[in-house]
């Protein structure tokens, strides 16, 4: 993974003094809340429905098991014990004071780390796909484009006071595991005709209140342009994005509104300018960066073989184990979704103990999933049974990857002053209720978000779940047919809200109507597009 | 009754209006007719951050914030209750 | 208006009023013209020999299209002064200098002492905006 030189350790450095500058003269009265609101938020630092909530940065969601340690260090110092796994490959700490975050974030420059721009309305953190580096089906690594561009939206002072935030993606596969496309600009890297290799930009998509799949802009970025194109794309949205109106300021709404042929006209015509600026990187500082993303020293000869004769190991192998493109290796997801748990919470012994793991058994190498779980990206088939004791032991070792209990779901109305309603607790009842039955359903994602903000990603779920506010009581709308895949599609709703309880009944029922209809290996999403939603509507709503 | 909440400005933590100072506890929150003198001198003495109004009632069980969200930030997470101000308390206090 | 608070030329202050951008093109003896954050910058590029002055407005500091706007003018090759006026504080300083600015009129004045420091605050930069003359770390990296 990408290491800091010196300049890197300058510019966090640089930042840390900066944010601590700023903290003194809130707190000393020099600096007005309004002033300050904006650069504590540039810095990952909300003000939250119980105390100052910190987002700390995970560069396209990878982490070395020194990170890792000083995390969990992290959540046992400053915080309760715990940290947040985001769906944005972030972590948060919800229990932070603003008179302790300098020095927080001074611990973390020391293991490289920050949590630069993770909110406010710049470049926030970059996500890719999570598998990078180890997946069969990748033309190449992803991340060392992420990188780049992590350093050029890094403090770009044109760009930190645009209409609102800005979300990047970038993946390298055919398979989109990252939802590239519901993201302001998603990339991927692809090889034309010639057999170079560029990036294909997608621009506009989101989700939220206007959930939008970003339509292909550009289906040919060449390498040595990409900040150029990257650059002309932003300076296009700084100055023509909506400031008038905090629901419509994203760019997705600007593509919409002017249409994609007017938007790639302004665009074109900006990057025409930005190349005769002189702002691309050369192709050297890309070549640099790769280094650090050469493949491991993968060992060979190694056997494919696992004994699955103990039934727990041999189930996780099946759920949370999957291929790896070095002969004798897999990808190992270990669930943060134990049954009847918070999705995406980890104590400091956890993080600690993950790191630890990344250490001894991938490469000392971790990466967080949008979907809330952390993969540990090359581990030996060989090794795989020791691993899993080890995160049995640490309450770790949840077979469920993308079964009904693999919930994802936003902190909600627990934690969040923008929530209507608690996803956490639903999600809990859904864990218990589906328990028995995760593995019979197979591959079923569902999602829960607790506002119209979406950072459940609701709108992606084979089941989505979308909390509202009816008249001061949790409700809940129901949702069918999302997903993030290469066959991007947003989820519909399916009738009238539910409570709390109501809704786990309906989920349950939906699957009794997919259970009885499913045919030859068709996941809950696939009956559900071919059969349609009258059958389930009818069995909901009777 | 309308009582006024908001954040300790160095430690984040949630607080209320007494009538002279902050309490981490809603119980010792009061009724304030005229909210928008008091945080704005409270705002600008730094003694609170983000304070706002909210309407509650008077119960014989103590304060209770009108609306659910005001409820768990007085309450703690519903899901974390070991972290809250009264370990006792139960997830249904709040609705 | 008083002299801009910061200024880095050589020359003083341009001190001739200001004519608002759709009033410039008629008014051939104006030297100096006012943008605000929805104007486009590129209008004044038939005119960049006859400017002074340009002073672009941010009337909300977070409304960054002023940083857009500055940046286009310095590109295009104006070489006069560029003011940023309005809601700035000591936190936006660096950054306006990044894309261009040499003057600064913040409309309540900054703390002397804190503006230094915010000036200060970036030994290197990642981004190459050409305009405010820095080397870029990448540039730095490979020699260039």
């Amino acid at each position: 993974m990408y290491l800091y030189d010196q300049y890197d350790q300058t510019m966090v450095d640089a930042r840390v003094a900066e944010f601590r500058d700023q903290t003194r003269r809130r707190i000393e009265g020099t600096l007005s809340e309004a002033a300050f609101r904006p650069l504590r938020l540039q810095n990952g630092l909300y003000l939250q429905l119980h105390a100052y909530m910190l987002r700390v940065a995970i560069p396209y969601g990878t982490l070395s098991g020194a990170q890792l340690s000083v995390l969990g260090d992290i959540a046992d110092k400053y915080d309760r014990g715990y940290g947040h796994f985001t769906t944005r490959q972030n972590i948060q700490y919800n229990w932070i004071k603003l008179d302790e975050t300098p020095d927080l974030l001074a611990d973390l420059a020391k293991v490289e780390m920050h949590a630069i721009q993770t909110s406010g309305n710049c470049i926030r953190n970059i996500s890719a796909d999570h598998f990078a580096g180890a997946a069969p089906d990748e033309i190449i690594d992803p991340r060392p484009y992420a990188e780049l561009l992590r350093q050029w939206s890094s403090f770009h002072p044109e760009f930190l006071a645009l209409p609102r935030k800005f979300k990047i993606c970038v993946i390298a596969s055919e398979t989109d595991r990252a939802a590239m496309r519901l993201h302001d600009i998603g990339i991927r890297i692809v090889r034309n005709d010639a057999g170079e290799i560029g990036a294909a930009f997608y621009i506009g998509g989101g989700m939220g209140r206007t959930p939008i799949i970003a339509p292909l802009i550009k289906a040919f970025v060449p390498l040595d342009q990409l900040i150029t194109y990257s650059e002309a794309v932003l300076r296009v949205y700084n100055r023509y994005g909506r400031r008038d109106n905090k629901y419509k300021a994203r760019i997705k709404i600007l593509v919409h509104e002017l249409g994609q042929e007017e938007f790639t006209r302004q665009v074109e015509a900006e990057y025409a300018h930005m190349q005769t600026q002189a702002i691309e990187p050369p192709l050297a500082e890309l070549e640099r960066i790769k280094a650090y993303f050469a493949d491991p020293a993968f060992e060979t000869g190694l056997s494919e073989a696992i004994d699955l004769s103990n039934p727990d190991f041999a189930r996780w192998v099946r759920s949370n184990t999957g291929a790896h493109k070095a002969p004798g290796y897999a990808t190992v997801v270990i669930s943060l979704k134990p049954i009847g748990g918070i999705p995406g919470d980890a104590t400091g012994d956890q993080i600690r103990v993950m790191g630890d793991l990344a250490k001894a058994y991938s490469f000392d190498e971790a990466r967080v999933t949008h979907t809330q779980n952390i993969v540990l990206p090359h581990v030996k088939k060989a090794n795989l049974f020791a691993l899993w004791q080890a995160l049995v032991a640490a309450d770790l070792g949840t077979a469920n990857l993308d079964q009904i209990t693999d919930i994802i779901a936003c902190p909600g109305l627990d934690y969040c002053s923008l929530a209507n309603a608690r996803s956490i607790p639903l999600a809990q009842k859904l864990s218990e209720r589906f328990a028995d039955k995760a593995e019979l359903l197979g591959e079923l994602k569902l999602k829960i978000s607790g506002c119209i903000n979406a950072c459940g990603h609701h709108h992606a779920g084979h089941i989505g779940i979308l909390g509202v506010d009816r008249k001061g009581v949790e409700n809940y709308q129901l949702l069918f047919g999302g997903s993030e895949g290469a066959d991007t599609s947003l989820a519909s709703i399916v009738g009238p809200g539910f409570t709390e309880d109501g809704i786990v009944d309906a989920v349950e029922k939906a699957t009794e109507v997919y259970l009885a209809q499913r045919e030859d290996g068709e996941r809950f999403l696939d009956t559900y597009r071919r059969v349609g939603v009258t059958p389930f509507k009818e069995a909901i709503y009777g | 009754m309308k009582i006024v909440t908001g954040n300790d400005l160095k430690t984040g933590a949630v607080i209320w209006w007494t009538g002279e100072s902050w309490s981490i506890h809603v119980n010792d929150a009061v009724d304030v007719a005229d909210a928008a003198p008091v945080i704005a001198a409270e705002e600008a003495a730094r003694r609170v951050n983000g304070a706002y109004v909210i309407d509650a009632a008077a119960t014989p069980e103590g304060i209770r914030p009108a609306h659910i969200k005001e409820r768990i930030r007085a309450l703690g997470p519903t899901v974390r209750l070991d972290l809250s101000l009264d370990p006792t308390a139960t997830p249904d206090r709040v609705l | 208006m008083a002299d801009p608070q910061f200024l880095f030329r050589d020359e003083p202050a341009v001190s001739a009023p200001t004519v608002a951008l759709s009033a410039f093109a008629e008014d051939t003896n104006a030297t100096a013209v006012v943008i605000q954050p929805g104007e486009d910058a590129r209008d004044l590029f038939p005119h960049l020999d006859r400017l002074a002055l340009v002073e672009i407005t941010f009337p909300a500091f977070t409304d960054g299209r002023g940083y857009s706007s500055a940046r286009i003018l310095r590109e295009a090759g104006y070489t006069g002064e560029l003011r940023a006026s309005g809601d700035l504080g000591v936190d936006q300083l660096s950054h306006l200098r990044r894309v261009g600015f040499d003057a600064i009129a913040p409309q309540t004045p900054l703390d002397p002492a804190e503006a230094e420091t915010a000036f200060a605050t970036w030994p290197q930069v990642y981004q190459a905006t050409v305009v405010d003359g820095r080397k870029p770390i990448w540039a730095l990296r490979h020699g260039l």
